[in-house]
């Protein structure tokens, strides 16, 4: 079974690339409610519901970015928090070490992030499915020793506490944002900003560039000879999937008041690994929601009991031997099903 | 710098590589057969030491409990591993290699929390058997029998290996399913119940080590984390799937780590993934493997 | 014009391919045939960069393309269909060949505009020329092995080349299918002015279309010429005993 089939794995006459059918009723702008949704939850929430959403919103772009390598080019990387970490020190180091403002440190987080995907990637794609795998956790902990040591710059295990919250006050001048704390500000200049970077890979997805990604993954032999220099084209979504996780490492850093090492060890690959698949890896939003739904769930599971991994553990198993579409993927069906019902 | 300092840390380096060998031995063996990476070893190896913590509570204080104990552990954690193997892990085969390798992840998570509930977090030892109590002194260091005793029956283990598998019927089966599963199943030969016996040979081997680490290591919640990837790296070197290779890169691995720390501190954790980067890239199947 | 000269490729101590030679004229029609072993795969392979030659060279048009990668050798004008069906299970047969056409224009680095709504016209006559019409919307892994093959020889042709390699187009297929694939074959190969080489089990396909034959044998090739020679030829007859030639005499 390839991955390709193996990440949609639902009925055989389903194959989801989100691109070709619709999976929820016609007419309905559902993106922009679920924009819209989120945008209004500083007034109408808690604080602690600003913190939540903050957390969705950015994992959602991390998980994203990976689907970019996962979902749609058949690439499974086990390192993917080495550009998440990148992203977040560098923007981290610029904006508290050298007080370098968020308009330059935000695309200078993206583009080191890229930058350091397009130097590993050049290795990693030139090996086969396991060796890729592995190597990319290798550079993932290299990232992670480097930035556990390297106390002058990274600040070792105490990592670079403290990071501070971009200039916001202009946001007062918006009717009915002179009240908002800085935290809800920056909610929502991040939910804005992985909006638009969703929207990008969105982009990226549908174009021709990734029409060709999508033939990779589904079999890079014949991808080959239809004229593809697969490997160029691997290494291509390598760094574009990295320099978004270095975007969601940025506002993470400051989202989470600071940078650490523990952000960029292997556990958080697997995390978003998972999140991505719960969610559902053959349908663009399935990272998001699985994104949204991980969250949700571990902030609702650590409230009763430590035993968060064996939760996760638990969850993992029920998807890989009932639910290896995820839930967008279960969604779909039922939603398919349901119209054929109807249409009956 | 001293001969018997540098004699120290090779010392040093042996012993973390005889560890290393037993624990990384058990993933080799798996990796060879069936063509996965199981990240629960390391879980198993923590079950390990827990296992002999809780044997040497139940059994009388007589001479040899702490063998028995580590013999009934390394039992245990075999019939865990071959009941893993029966139940989940075989309606798995055929699937994408990803879902395999997410089940043995979802198996740390699972059995990292069930050891946080059975035995608490707090950090629990086991004392040296008496019979290796002692030290000696060699070359002007102190060394302990304990870690001697390490070194000498990491060795003895690859040789059983070894002639278990060139020299038994059951062996060459495993030979066979690492160069061609299918032609193996085409045969006749059982390769289900190979499966199983090979994954419970390896969750022993792993939960062996646990158990034997304990007179020198304190069990602590985390340490089957933290030696998956030490076990990673060194079958990466040495090659995955091959014996000698998993013990020669124990080694390497060892005495790396050892003297890395003497050019300067931070080195070492650098280092070794470094290494397990370099040798990917110029050498995947590792210094004593077979192209995939 | 497609001129392979003294090829030879090993492998351990198994000469698969040795000092083969062979021309293939613009627009032939040309079939290396041979029992199973001989190195007609092997042959492909080394053609269309899958592996290098140990010895001897490949010119197209006179260009040496000898073991370029199969990226650039598609791209000078060499298609190939595969003996194991090779296309993109889960995109739907559309997507399939307009890829394939996003491809040949050039439009890979393309980031930005929307795949689906290019090259639709050409996807679709395509479509229709290899007989899928109907089927656009079907999702690729779902056809049947048939209409597989036929989707094969589209991506095949998507990328406009000037030499078409097939490896056992009609393999597998029933009497009914082999004789539309053979149609099909002639008359797109008539259409697009192709040069075309295949292989071939199915004597009868050979002998219909083919106007050049090369027989191989262990690596080697033992016959070459029009049809009626080499059926004539007692080599051939000799190594082909029970193998199908007497049906087709």
């Amino acid at each position: 079974m390839t991955i390709a089939e193996a990440i949609t794995n639902i009925l055989p006459q389903r194959a989801a690339t989100a691109l070709r059918h619709r999976s929820v009723p016609e007419g309905i702008p559902w993106t922009l409610i679920v924009f819209i949704a989120m945008a209004t939850i500083p007034w109408v929430g808690s604080r602690y519901d600003t913190f939540l959403a903050s957390q969705i919103v950015i994992d959602a772009l991390f998980a994203v970015s990976l689907n970019l390598l996962l979902g749609t080019t058949g690439l499974v990387s086990f390192g993917h928090v080495a550009y998440f970490g990148v992203g977040a020190y560098v923007c981290g180091i610029l904006m508290k070490t050298y007080g370098v403002p968020f308009s330059l440190a935000f695309p200078a987080a993206g583009l080191g992030a890229a930058l350091f995907a397009l130097i590993s990637g050049f290795f990693c794609v030139r090996l086969i499915k396991l060796y890729f795998a592995m190597l990319t956790l290798a550079f993932s902990q290299i990232v992670w020793a480097i930035a556990y040591k390297w106390n002058d710059v990274t600040g070792g295990d105490q990592g670079l506490p403290e990071i501070p919250y971009p200039n916001l006050d202009w946001m007062s001048a918006v009717p009915g944002f002179a009240d908002l704390s800085i935290g809800a500000r920056f909610y929502l200049l991040t939910l804005v900003l992985v909006a638009v970077s969703l929207a990008v890979v969105h982009r990226i997805i549908r174009s021709p560039f990734g029409r060709v990604l999508t033939t990779i993954r589904d079999n890079p032999e014949r991808a080959a000879f239809l004229g593809i220099n697969v490997r160029l084209y691997q290494l291509a979504a390598f760094v574009i999937a990295g320099g978004f996780a270095g975007f969601a490492g940025a506002l993470y850093g400051i989202f989470s008041r600071g940078v650490f090492a523990d952000y960029v060890f292997w556990s958080k690959s697997a995390e978003v690994l998972i999140m991505t698949i719960l969610g559902g890896a053959g349908y663009f939003w399935g990272p998001p929601v699985g994104a949204a739904v991980l969250v949700w769930l571990n902030q609702l599971v650590t409230d009763y009991t430590q035993y968060w991994s064996f939760v996760l553990g638990a969850i993992l198993l029920v998807l890989l031997f009932g639910f290896p579409g995820g839930i967008v993927g279960g969604l779909d069906l039922l939603w398919q099903r349901l119209k054929r019902l109807r249409n009956a | 710098m001293s001969p018997s300092f540098l004699f120290s840390q090779f010392m040093g380096g042996l012993t973390t590589a005889m560890f290393l060998f037993l624990i990384a031995s058990g993933l080799s063996l798996v990796f060879g057969v069936m063509r996965v990476i199981n990240f629960a070893h390391g879980s198993f190896y923590m079950f390990g030491a827990y296992l002999a913590w809780q044997a040497v509570q139940w059994l009388h204080p007589t001479g040899g409990r702490f063998w028995l104990a580590a013999l009934l552990a390394a039992i245990g954690v075999g019939l865990l591993g071959a009941l893993t193997e029966r139940i989940f892990f075989r309606s798995l085969y055929g699937r994408e290699e990803l879902y395999q390798l997410l089940f043995t992840y979802a198996l740390v998570l699972i059995l990292g929390d069930a050891a946080k509930f059975l035995w608490g977090t707090d950090q629990l030892s086991v004392s040296t058997p008496p019979a290796l109590a002692g030290s000696v002194q060699v070359f002007g260091t102190t060394q302990p029998l304990y870690t001697l005793f390490i070194i000498c029956i990491g060795p003895m283990i690859a040789f059983a290996l070894w002639l278990a598998l060139n020299r038994t019927g059951a062996g060459r089966m495993v030979r066979a399913a690492q160069m061609d599963r299918e032609m193996l199943d085409a045969l006749g030969a059982n390769v289900a119940t190979l499966y199983t016996a090979m994954f419970a040979l390896s969750a022993f081997l792993a939960g062996l080590s646990g158990a034997l680490v304990t007179p020198i290591q304190s069990i602590v919640p985390g340490m089957d984390v933290l030696i998956i990837v030490q076990a990673f790296i060194v079958v990466v070197i040495g090659g995955m799937g091959s014996l000698w290779g998993t013990f020669w890169g124990s080694v390497i691995y060892g005495q790396v780590l050892s003297f890395g720390i003497l050019i300067f501190p931070g080195f070492s954790l650098f280092s070794v993934f470094a290494l397990m980067a370099v040798i990917l890239i110029v050498r995947p199947w590792g210094l004593f493997g077979r192209p995939l | 014009m497609l001129e392979i000269s003294a090829l030879s490729k090993s492998f351990g101590g198994f000469r698969a391919v040795s000092n083969v030679s062979l021309t293939v004229d613009t627009k032939q029609i040309a079939a290396v045939i041979g029992p199973n072993g001989a190195g007609k795969s092997t042959l492909f392979n080394l053609i269309t960069g899958h592996l290098r030659p140990d010895d001897g060279a490949v010119r197209l048009d006179g260009r040496d393309i000898t073991g370029a990668p199969p990226y650039r050798i598609c791209r000078m004008g060499i298609g190939r269909s595969f003996q194991r069906t090779n296309i993109f299970p889960q995109l739907t047969v559309f997507e399939n060949l307009q890829a394939a056409f996003l491809v040949h224009y050039g439009r890979g680095p393309d980031f930005w505009s929307r795949a689906d709504a290019l090259y639709r016209d050409e996807t679709s006559a395509l479509l229709s020329s290899i007989g899928l019409g109907g089927q656009e919307r079907t999702i690729s892994g779902t056809l049947s092995y048939g209409n597989q093959k036929q989707l094969e020889l589209g991506l095949a042709l998507a990328s406009e080349p000037a030499v078409l390699l097939l490896d056992e187009p009609t393999a597998g297929m029933s009497a009914t299918e082999t004789h539309e694939t053979i149609r099909l074959l002639e008359r797109i190969a008539a259409e697009r002015e192709l040069t075309l080489l295949f292989t071939e089990h199915d004597m009868d396909v050979v002998f219909s279309i083919a106007q050049k034959i090369a027989v191989l044998h262990q690596g080697r090739i033992i016959a070459e010429g029009q049809p009626a020679e080499v059926r004539a030829d007692p080599e051939v007859r000799r190594v082909y005993l029970g193998h199908g030639l007497t049906h087709a005499q």
